[in-house]
């Protein structure tokens, strides 16, 4: 057996145990990309290998939340991607502005820098008196890092650029007091948003969503999960409601590729068809 | 030393890789058999520039691989700027935001160590300019499962540093100048 078949073994140990032991289900994660995080875990806790950070995952019980943010990816940015929240002011929001009351559910917040992202679009827009968002994720730290609203004062100023390409009103300083090395966001902009730990593996529909963001998760899933967070996504929205994806996101391999219309291609838009709605 | 059959061809460059693919890929002829996947390093805001040039000096199609879509033969696939890209067990193409490796996303490296795995070593690897060490590790991988590697002569490269780094590190079956690339996959696809 060759080393790499012996590292797949490894990998299928430690994600049983993860869910066997602590309750957290990487089993559908996409496999490529999962096991190099795996790998990096070892050394990360002082193990040679990641066989030797079994015994530990099943007898330590507070190693499960110390691993889980090393396997989920918290990495993003306000504003990342400002065409597509430009997209989003222009072509979504005005439609959804007909609605008294609106739910937006962000699912994958990591640390939040996309949920004030649109908070701050809702204000703009006009919508933050009936809108709420919800803000979930797996990751019990990066969602309170989210709550928190505090972000290193080194990238804010990539922010700022990307809010004012987002077609930002003001400028980003508007919503956050400096302190020392850090950027508090304006407290009011959480008034509207519900922090929540929800998985996409396991958890099922919790609100009728207007919006839907989900950026940059579905790739770390493998077919399996891929179409079931799209289902739940699916089953989550109003008639005609709105799911915006990451930019490198389809849902061409997917099942539901007949169930939504595309409202913007390049900045993967989608909406809920009618039931129905001919197919074009 | 040729073994094979060869299933893949993955390709890695970084500083002057432009005008090199530029001397290697449009020499692919229709019909060539395998899937090729390229890596190259380019800033996250260039969207698909890259395959777009590609694609009108090509005659295989070229466009950027899209998460979950299966690899095709006779095709050229090409990383997405911002994005690691990898080659999943059931030879899909999957992406990831995971941290950048050797200081770069996409990397060589991220792609050629799944792409090994995923061909079991059944797979040509190709290492062209470059100025820092990303694809070293990518291609001792995949020459470790008995795959067939090439890297540019540092001599006719831009930025010499990754194939040479490739070179010393005893991990390179064939050291080759662009001309004499498309030559060789051609040649070595077609032994299958």
């Amino acid at each position: 057996m060759k080393d790499f078949e012996i590292q797949d073994i490894e990998v299928d140990l430690l994600v049983e145990a993860l869910y066997r032991r602590h309750g957290y289900d990487f089993r559908n994660y996409a496999r490529a990309s999962l096991k190099r995080r795996v790998a990096d875990l070892a050394p990360a806790f002082g193990c040679a290998t990641v066989s030797e950070l079994i015994p530990r995952v099943l007898h330590d019980p507070e190693l499960g939340r110390q691993i889980v943010p090393k396997l989920s990816v918290p990495v993003t940015d306000m504003f990342r991607d400002p065409p597509v929240f430009l997209s989003l002011r222009r072509r979504v929001l005005p439609l959804l502005a007909s609605y008294p009351r609106l739910n937006i559910w962000q699912a994958g917040c990591a640390s939040g820098e996309e949920v004030y992202s649109l908070a701050i679009l809702l204000r703009e827009e006009g919508l933050s008196e009936r809108a709420h968002i919800y803000a979930t994720d797996i990751n019990d730290v990066a969602l309170a890092r989210a709550e928190e609203g505090v972000f290193p004062l080194r990238l804010l100023k990539d922010f700022s650029t990307n809010y004012l390409k987002a077609g930002g009103q003001h400028s980003l300083s508007h919503y956050y007091h400096a302190q020392y090395d850090h950027a508090r966001l304006d407290p009011s902009l959480r008034e509207n948003i519900t922090f929540a730990r929800h998985n996409l593996a396991s958890d099922g529909v919790f609100c009728e969503a207007h919006l839907i963001l989900c950026r940059n998760v579905l790739i770390y899933f493998d077919h399996v999960l891929q179409n079931r967070a799209l289902r739940l996504f699916h089953d989550s929205l109003v008639r005609q409601g709105f799911m915006c994806l990451g930019n490198r996101e389809s849902l061409q391999f997917s099942e539901v590729v007949e169930d939504f219309a595309v409202t913007d291609h390049e900045h993967r838009i989608f909406r809920k068809r009618l039931l129905g709605e001919p197919t074009p | 030393m040729t073994g094979g059959p060869w299933d893949a061809v993955v390709m890695g460059c970084s500083a002057g890789g432009l005008e090199v693919l530029r001397a290697i890929l449009p020499r692919l002829p229709t019909g060539f058999p395998l899937p090729v996947v390229v890596v190259a390093h380019t800033s996250a805001d260039t969207g698909n520039l890259l395959a777009e040039l590609l694609d009108h000096c090509c005659a295989l199609p070229v466009a950027v691989a899209e998460d979950k879509a299966p690899m095709n033969g006779g095709a050229i696939h090409v990383a997405p700027p911002g994005y690691h890209l990898l080659i999943e067990r059931d030879l899909t193409f999957a992406l990831s935001l995971d941290a950048k490796v050797c200081n770069v996303r996409p990397a060589i490296d991220v792609l050629f160590v799944s792409a090994a795995e995923a061909f079991s070593g059944r797979l040509i690897g190709v290492l062209l300019t470059g100025a820092n060490e990303d694809g070293r590790a990518g291609l001792a991988s995949i020459k470790a499962l008995g795959g067939l590697t090439i890297a540019q002569d540092p001599d006719t490269a831009v930025a010499e540093t990754m194939p040479r780094s490739a070179i010393d590190a005893g991990v390179v079956d064939h050291v080759l100048a662009p001309s004499a690339i498309a030559g060789f996959l051609l040649a070595n696809a077609n032994s299958r």
